[in-house]
């Protein structure tokens, strides 16, 4: 018989899913669990088996449309018996977690529904429980008026948690106690849990914690907090009527694209990546970060890098340079132009003499002209002259980026994410750092591959050469 | 779909079966004029006739005994043992010969028979009309098990075990059968025992649990969703065979598990559950494994007060969830 196939609830929140690709086609005869079509929700992207077995008749939604769960997504003819029209079914569950053969039933039965999003049934306190009623005609119910008084009773008698106030527990080894779960997460991500806070029990670390830990890590580098808060636009609502709309141009993303373009078309553009070992950088800002921030500047790990890379553009001056139809402009001072995030979108104020400055000069210089970009309060003078751009995209996540060229400077260098990885180091001993990837991308027009990588080579090292002992002056 | 409570399904799944199939006859104590005591086969007299809805005398072995022989001789008898607290009498038959016939015989002979059976407690029955009985009879290999607590559920399952072809303890919770409600779709339907089924998505901490306490935990969980706590609730929904598939897929993505029920607290499913989960989600586990059930006492007690702090609740789940997540 014809039967309407429903996109299944898969429960958590979600409430639509895109049809990523349809796994059978229209008179394809399908068994039951055969896979029926891949959808793709904000969660996870999954392959719906056929409910049924049957012949696939039509399909009712489209490859990229958006499907509410619950709707009608293909018609089946379906074989054997009538299935119950409730044709929800589960999503599949992992491999290891599939659900054993249900006990033989001599009838085609539905699966049951996929965890409901709205209860299908309500228990009401309120009805009068049946009690045992005596037996034999007539046999009439007990009064059962004390009901209430029971349950007040059970209300009054729930024993509240215990206050806790012993130490928290301790591992053998001697460090703190960890539950195998999170003794398995912290070996997984190279966790340092004498770094970590515990909010469980008695100071417990748990895995939402090292959860927690991992999230800022991804966020903001290594065990920092908030390093460079970002503004987002609100999401605009969109009107399912309308089939698109356009958003109003502003001068700045006009700007942007203008500019982005540009370099796009114009520029030969080549890329290159090295990876830097953070150790020193973290040490020295970790001993210094007091001292930048009482000085009213940012204590990110930006002034350091900043430090680095406006003395490496001294020594390589290719790098700090422009293209004209005369050739190469070699520029004299370095302006280093600092790409910042803002709700209106990308802009890159500019700190001027970058070169001569200490890294405590360099921290107040970033945070002035990032805190006027975030409000809007730059000067004509605050985004003038850049000679070359630093983007730290780590503050977004990314591990490695592939940044356009602020034209008509000669290059662009993104500091990623720092993460902790394993690396090979002196004796061939493995050891945890945290590993960070700068990537340049620079006009080949006026430099080399060569010189760029002594550019960058540059950079690492200044970076690795970092320690708690660098002196911010 | 129609709105039906607990005890309608149970009468509705009945009723269709014996229409379906003239071999299923109610054999119990009440069942027929009286139409039970809990009135699930109510107007079956009338439709069915008094030779597929006996009256039996009030003698449990006997109710038990002619169900084995005749779901030998290919009868499918539903027996209704008018509480659990009476069940006893049933054991030498169910557990002693029922449950050992297909192995016994290399298959030869199968007991297409299910027993019936109001149970638990919060209904004021005292110590004879509120025990739950399903640790005994889920040890028992060769039977199976099944208590759920939803029409849907109920329904669904009760028809799926008459049509099972070996012996079924299906337990339904009499506090349910009229303060729970709920969708049934109006189409035949069966549902595979044998399932757990997740109640409510939640991801900090899993419930496991079956029978009353299920709504319970519901309201525990609902009441912690307000906190932004979201945990999940699984019904095993069948103890025997158990879904171990669920339950560990619930506990290797929340880390954390209480196990609830009525029965006593000692050696019953919820041991076995926690047993499960210590050997086989071990390394997903964030927090011991913590039990809310009834305690070890001889029977449900009468007096009001007592009934109270025997019976798990919402509140005392409630407080076992702040403990297990503040670990």
């Amino acid at each position: 018989m014809q039967t309407i196939i429903n996109l299944p609830h898969v429960g958590e929140s979600v409430t639509e899913g895109v049809i990523g690709k349809w796994l059978a086609a229209p008179g394809q005869r399908l068994r039951r669990y055969d896979p029926l079509v891949e959808v793709v929700t904000d969660k996870v992207s999954m392959e719906v088996p056929s409910p049924f077995t049957g012949v696939l008749t039509s399909l009712l939604v489209q490859e990229g449309d958006t499907v509410p769960m619950g709707q009608p997504i293909c018609e089946m003819d379906v074989e054997g018996g009538a299935p119950a029209d409730t044709a929800a079914l589960r999503p599949p569950s992992p491999p290891a977690e599939a659900p054993a053969a249900p006990a033989a039933a001599p009838a085609p039965a539905p699966l049951p529904p996929a965890a409901p999003v709205a209860r299908t049934f309500e228990f009401l306190d309120s009805v009068r429980a049946v009690g045992p009623t005596g037996s034999g005609e007539g046999g009439q119910g007990r009064p059962d008026a004390l009901q209430d008084a029971a349950r007040a009773a059970s209300a009054s008698q729930t024993p509240s948690p215990a206050p806790v106030s012993a130490p928290a527990p301790v591992s053998a080894a001697g460090g703190p106690w960890l539950s195998p779960l999170v003794r398995n997460l912290v070996r997984l991500h190279g966790v340092d849990v004498n770094g970590l806070s515990g909010t469980g029990l008695r100071g417990r670390i748990t895995k939402a914690d090292v959860e927690r830990y991992l999230e800022q890590v991804r966020r903001h580098g290594v065990g920092g907090g908030p390093a460079q808060p970002i503004a987002r636009a609100p999401k605009p609502a969109l009107d399912p009527a309308v089939e698109s709309s356009r958003m109003q141009m502003t001068p700045l993303r006009r700007t942007i694209a203008e500019h982005m373009a540009r370099a796009s078309r114009e520029i030969p553009a080549a890329w290159t990546l090295v990876e830097v070992d953070c150790s020193g950088l973290v040490a020295a800002r970790a001993a210094h970060r007091q001292a930048l921030e009482s000085n009213g500047g940012t204590g990110t790990y930006l002034p350091f890098t900043a430090w680095c890379v406006a003395g490496a553009l001294r020594a390589h001056p290719r790098l700090n340079a422009r293209w004209e139809d005369e050739g190469t402009t070699l520029m004299h001072r370095v302006h280093l132009g600092i790409a910042a995030s803002t709700e209106a979108g990308l802009i890159v104020p500019v700190v001027h003499d970058a070169d001569r400055l200490g890294i405590l000069d360099l921290a107040r210089a970033i945070r002035t002209v990032t805190d006027a970009a975030r409000v809007g309060k730059l000067t004509l003078e605050q985004v003038r002259g850049g000679t070359f751009t630093l983007n730290n995209t780590g503050a977004l996540g990314s591990v490695a980026s592939v940044p356009i060229i602020n034209h008509p400077q000669a290059a662009i260098l993104a500091t990623e994410a720092m993460l902790k990885r394993p690396v090979v180091v002196a004796g061939d001993a493995i050891a945890v750092r945290p590993m960070m990837n700068l990537c340049l991308t620079f006009d080949h027009r006026i430099c080399d591959g060569a010189e760029a990588a002594a550019f960058l080579q540059d950079v690492r090292q200044r970076i690795q050469g970092l320690s708690a002992e660098t002196r911010l002056g | 779909m129609s709105t039906l409570t607990v005890i309608e399904a149970v009468r509705e799944a009945m009723a269709e079966e014996m229409r379906r199939d003239e071999r299923v006859f109610i054999f119990g104590e009440d069942v027929g004029r009286r139409g039970g005591v809990f009135l699930a086969s109510k107007g079956f007299i009338d439709e069915f006739g008094p030779a597929r809805v006996m009256d039996t005398p009030l003698a449990e072995a006997c109710i038990a005994g002619v169900a084995v022989g005749a779901a030998m001789a290919g009868m499918r008898p539903i027996a209704e043992v008018q509480f659990a607290d009476f069940v006893w009498p049933i054991v030498n038959q169910i557990i002693g010969e029922a449950a050992r016939a297909r192995y016994g015989t290399k298959s030869k002979v199968s007991v297409p028979l299910v027993v019936r059976s109001p149970y638990g407690g919060q209904v004021r029955g005292g110590l004879f009309h509120s025990q739950s009985v399903e640790a005994y009879f889920a040890h028992t290999p060769g039977l199976k098990v099944v208590a759920p607590v939803t029409p849907y559920d109920v329904k669904g399952l009760l028809k799926a075990a008459i049509r099972d072809e070996d012996p079924v303890v299906f337990l339904e919770h009499k506090r349910t059968y009229r303060s729970v409600r709920g969708e049934v779709p109006d189409e035949d339907y069966v549902l595979p025992i044998g399932l757990a089924d997740v109640k409510r998505p939640g991801t900090h901490a899993s419930i496991i649990t079956y029978g009353l306490t299920l709504h319970y935990a519901l309201q525990a969980a609902d009441k912690l969703a307000g906190e932004g706590v979201e945990v999940e609730v699984v019904d095993l929904r069948t103890l025997k065979p158990l879904d171990a598939q669920t339950v560990l897929a619930s506990v290797r993505k929340t880390s954390r598990a209480l196990v609830v029920h009525e029965d006593n607290i000692s050696l019953g499913v919820g041991a076995e559950v926690a047993a499960l989960i210590a050997e086989h989600a071990f390394e997903a586990l964030d927090a011991p494994v913590m039990r809310v059930a009834g305690p070890d006492i001889p029977a449900m007690p009468f007096a009001p007060t007592l009934e109270a702090a025997f019976m798990p609740t919402a509140e005392k789940i409630e407080a076992a969830l702040r403990r297990l997540l503040a670990y």
